[in-house]
């Protein structure tokens, strides 16, 4: 099998490694090769962050390059308009309409760009959801990070019940439920 | 049983295997992970040193003690532990060592893009290079057979991409090694220099010894395909020619020092062309060179800077690269900033306000480099903003010292701002330092350290206190402020770099993203009383935005530091909570 690229990016704090591990844990119980890369450090504390994650028969390049991912689930909506190079033709988008200003915007410096989702619309296959609400629909903003692995999980070709079990298997005992509904939230929303 | 691992998780576990008792280092990313996770075996003793000096030097301690001995550090941490270890090589061990550093090419979270295998080189230790997890743990285990059968201490260099990527590891079970007996060996032991000049001897026969072991080992691997093209490589570059020339004929080296030369020179004749491809400097490239085996492409067409990948690869080699679509707007950068609630912002505020030269260290609170705050003049190294506010104010005078400060981290001034200040006492300077004490080492992800009153594997020990140790050194001007009183901060900051003395000031507030460090009710903003004058944004809080020429805060991220409010003169912030 051809190896497949998904592009997790995101601002740092928002929860991306938990939502890359969860993933990745989710295609190793599939049999698959995998590779998972991410950047600690300087490039959290609120700087844009990216992860990798690849899986097939066999994986060599940890990275995802321009126009290789096959799949960008994407934290904020800026994000997606940052890393829209690296989805390859033909690829999926799939974003949370959350918005989180960076400083040169805070400073004035620059304008927040409108109409993003519109714009990145007219040149992918986008699909783009509140996951912030509807994680506080679950019950905290911070699930923010499987609602979207739930959204994901409606566009792969992976049973539900083994997205469930790898949840079960990375969140804390104590959110598991949350974690549950913030996941059949994100799976739903694609039905609205 | 296969598991899926970072390369650090994987080197930890390489150590666990290769039966190692103990493990000393300094935090730095991209290598800070595996001291972490050799601390969660309990067969491993695993400590954090003050710097990676120290940290060398107790794991030469540990070796000649007779244990398989570790350290790991950053590239720019091996310029520190670098004096140690180059006489630990003519030294060699007893119990096997090995000494990780994690490159960062790309610089994702350092200060330069240095290349490690000089040292390699320069030092004449044996260097391994894996390029994903499992090799991690594999290559630990063969670096401890390599320091044990050529009495040497072994380099394992890692970089981002393979230390911070997560790929399958086999494991297997851990393989006790006896402590091997100490004996007082004075002539291998004492690097004094009628013995050194004889352990030099001994250097040099090793390296060609090495050398020959280089030919045959497997760590040294041709993959024989299509004989058009030849990629001599390693590391994670390895896994970029696999990627982009999966077919391609390819020798994968492991071992980076010494290098062989009649399995290259093999590998030569047997392709058209022959590529090197490296990331950094040209060090494959200039062996090949050295020894007359031609090099049809290098550093010439990939370059100097950076990481490579597949496309820089396909694209240095002429190759069609995959198509993409590019958002046609500017998108605002995001630079990493600091928290809401970070004790940095207050502090940095102060400075911006009073337009202080500020002599920059190695931490979270470099990001008062950025905007808005543009409060930073100058960052180099660990430990080095005091030695430079020493030299700055001793060349520019009273007046520059009434302008200027250092700013350094807690953990950054255990690490090597002690003999700074030693030099301040000393030399009679009239420097300010400013020490910011948030009770833990935060940039490289909350490792404690001497002055917090806690071990590696959590323990409580002695908590070193700041404030003692300057005035041991002889500073007289102590104190110690709070950064979210900036008025407080401010008077202070102002009195003591007029004062004929050296003074250090500690800053004192914990990290907000620490566990016990709870955030207060967020604030509001009375959108009646904001006049809009962008005071509040001076501090540069990711937390307030600026909609409809008035001030906003974000409730879902402010943590109610308050810094917010005291920049305000209308009185438009309401709730928080004061202390």
């Amino acid at each position: 099998m051809k190896t497949t690229s998904i592009m997790i990016v995101g601002v740092g704090g928002q929860g991306t490694l938990l939502a890359s591990k969860l993933l990745g844990n989710v295609l190793l119980g599939a049999g698959y090769d995998v590779k998972l890369s991410e950047v600690h450090g300087m490039s959290q504390r609120g700087g844009s962050v990216v992860t990798y994650v690849k899986y097939g028969d066999k994986v060599y390049s940890p990275i995802v390059d321009q126009g290789e991912a096959d799949y960008i689930l994407s934290f904020e909506i800026l994000e997606s308009a940052r890393w829209i190079s690296y989805l390859k033709e033909g690829g999926v988008l799939l974003t949370n309409t959350q918005k989180t200003w960076p400083m040169p915007v805070i400073t004035g410096a620059m304008e927040y760009p409108e109409g993003i989702v519109e714009k990145l619309s007219a040149m992918a296959d986008v699909t783009a959801v509140d996951a912030l609400a509807l994680a506080e629909q679950a019950g905290s903003a911070k699930a923010v990070n499987v609602v979207l692995i739930g959204v994901l999980s409606r566009r792969m070709d992976i049973p539900e019940a083994a997205w469930i079990k790898a949840i079960e298997e990375t969140v804390p005992a104590k959110f598991l439920e949350m974690n549950k509904k913030a996941f059949q939230l994100g799976r739903q929303a694609l039905d609205a | 049983m296969k598991k899926l691992m970072l390369g650090n998780q994987a080197v930890a576990r390489g150590l666990y295997e290769a039966g190692c008792r103990f493990v000393s280092s300094y935090p730095g990313t991209p290598s800070t992970e595996i001291t972490e996770q050799a601390a969660l075996y309990d067969e491993i003793y695993a400590e954090w040193a003050p710097n990676e000096k120290v940290a060398a030097e107790s794991a030469v301690g540990a070796s000649l003690a007779g244990a398989r001995s570790f350290c790991a550090m950053k590239h720019v941490g091996f310029n520190v532990a670098a004096d140690p270890l180059f006489t630990a090589s003519y030294n060699g061990v007893n119990g096997g060592m090995v000494v990780c550093v994690a490159d960062d090419p790309g610089m994702h979270s350092s200060q330069n893009e240095q290349d490690s295998r000089h040292y390699a080189i320069a030092a004449k230790l044996p260097m391994l290079e894996p390029s994903d997890s499992g090799e991690c743990a594999a290559f630990v285990g063969e670096a401890y057979e390599i320091s044990e059968r050529f009495d040497t201490p072994v380099i394992l260099r890692t970089c981002t991409r393979v230390a911070h990527s997560q790929s399958l590891v086999e494991l297997h079970d851990r393989q006790e090694k006896a402590i091997r007996p100490y004996e007082k060996n004075p002539q291998k032991n004492v690097a004094a220099p009628a013995n050194a000049v004889k352990r030099h001897i001994e250097v040099e026969k090793r390296l060609v010894e090495m050398q020959a072991f280089a030919e045959t080992t497997p760590l040294n691997r041709v993959e024989m395909g299509d004989t058009s093209i030849g990629f001599v490589t390693s590391g994670t570059c390895y896994l970029y020619v696999k990627e982009a020339f999966p077919r391609a004929s390819v020798l994968k080296l492991g071992m980076v020092n010494p290098m062989p030369v009649q399995k290259i020179r093999d590998f030569a004749a047997k392709v058209d062309r022959l590529i090197v491809v490296e990331e950094l400097d040209g060090v494959i490239e200039r062996h090949l060179r050295a020894n007359g085996i031609r090099v049809d492409g290098g550093k010439d067409i990939f370059g100097y800077l950076g990481e490579l990948s597949q496309n820089k690869l396909r694209a240095a080699m002429g190759e069609a690269l995959p198509k993409f679509n590019t958002y046609d707007e500017a998108v605002p950068g995001r630079p990493p900033v600091m928290c809401p609630g970070c004790p940095h912002r207050g502090l940095f505020s102060v400075l911006s306000k009073l337009k202080l030269t500020v002599l920059g260290d190695i931490g979270c609170y470099t990001l008062g480099s950025g905007a808005p705050l543009n409060a930073v003049d100058s960052v180099l190294c660990m430990g080095a903003s005091i030695g430079m506010a020493h030299g700055f104010t001793k060349i520019l005078g009273e007046e520059a010292a009434r302008r200027s400060v250092a700013v350094i981290g807690d953990s950054t001034f255990m690490h090597s701002g002690i003999t700074g200040v030693v030099n301040l006492a000393y030399n009679k300077s009239i420097a300010t330092v400013l020490v910011l004490d948030n009770s833990i080492t935060g940039m490289t992800g909350h490792q404690q350290n001497p002055t917090t009153g806690l071990t590696l594997k959590n323990e409580p020990t002695y908590p070193i206190r700041i404030e003692d140790v300057c005035r041991a050194m002889g500073i007289e001007r102590v104190r110690v402020v709070d950064p979210h009183d900036m008025a407080a901060t401010e008077d202070a900051i102002r009195e003591e770099i007029a004062a004929d003395a050296p003074s250090v000031i500690i800053v004192r507030r914990p990290c907000q993203l620490l566990k016990y460090v709870k955030a207060k009710p967020p604030l509001s903003i009375d959108p009646d009383k904001c006049k809009g004058c962008r005071s509040c944004m001076k501090i540069g809080c990711p937390a307030i935005r600026f909609v409809n020429k008035k001030a906003t805060i974000d409730p879902t991220i402010c943590v109610g530091c308050g810094l917010c409010e005291q920049m305000c003169k209308f009185g438009a912030f309401e709730g928080g909570e004061k202390e």
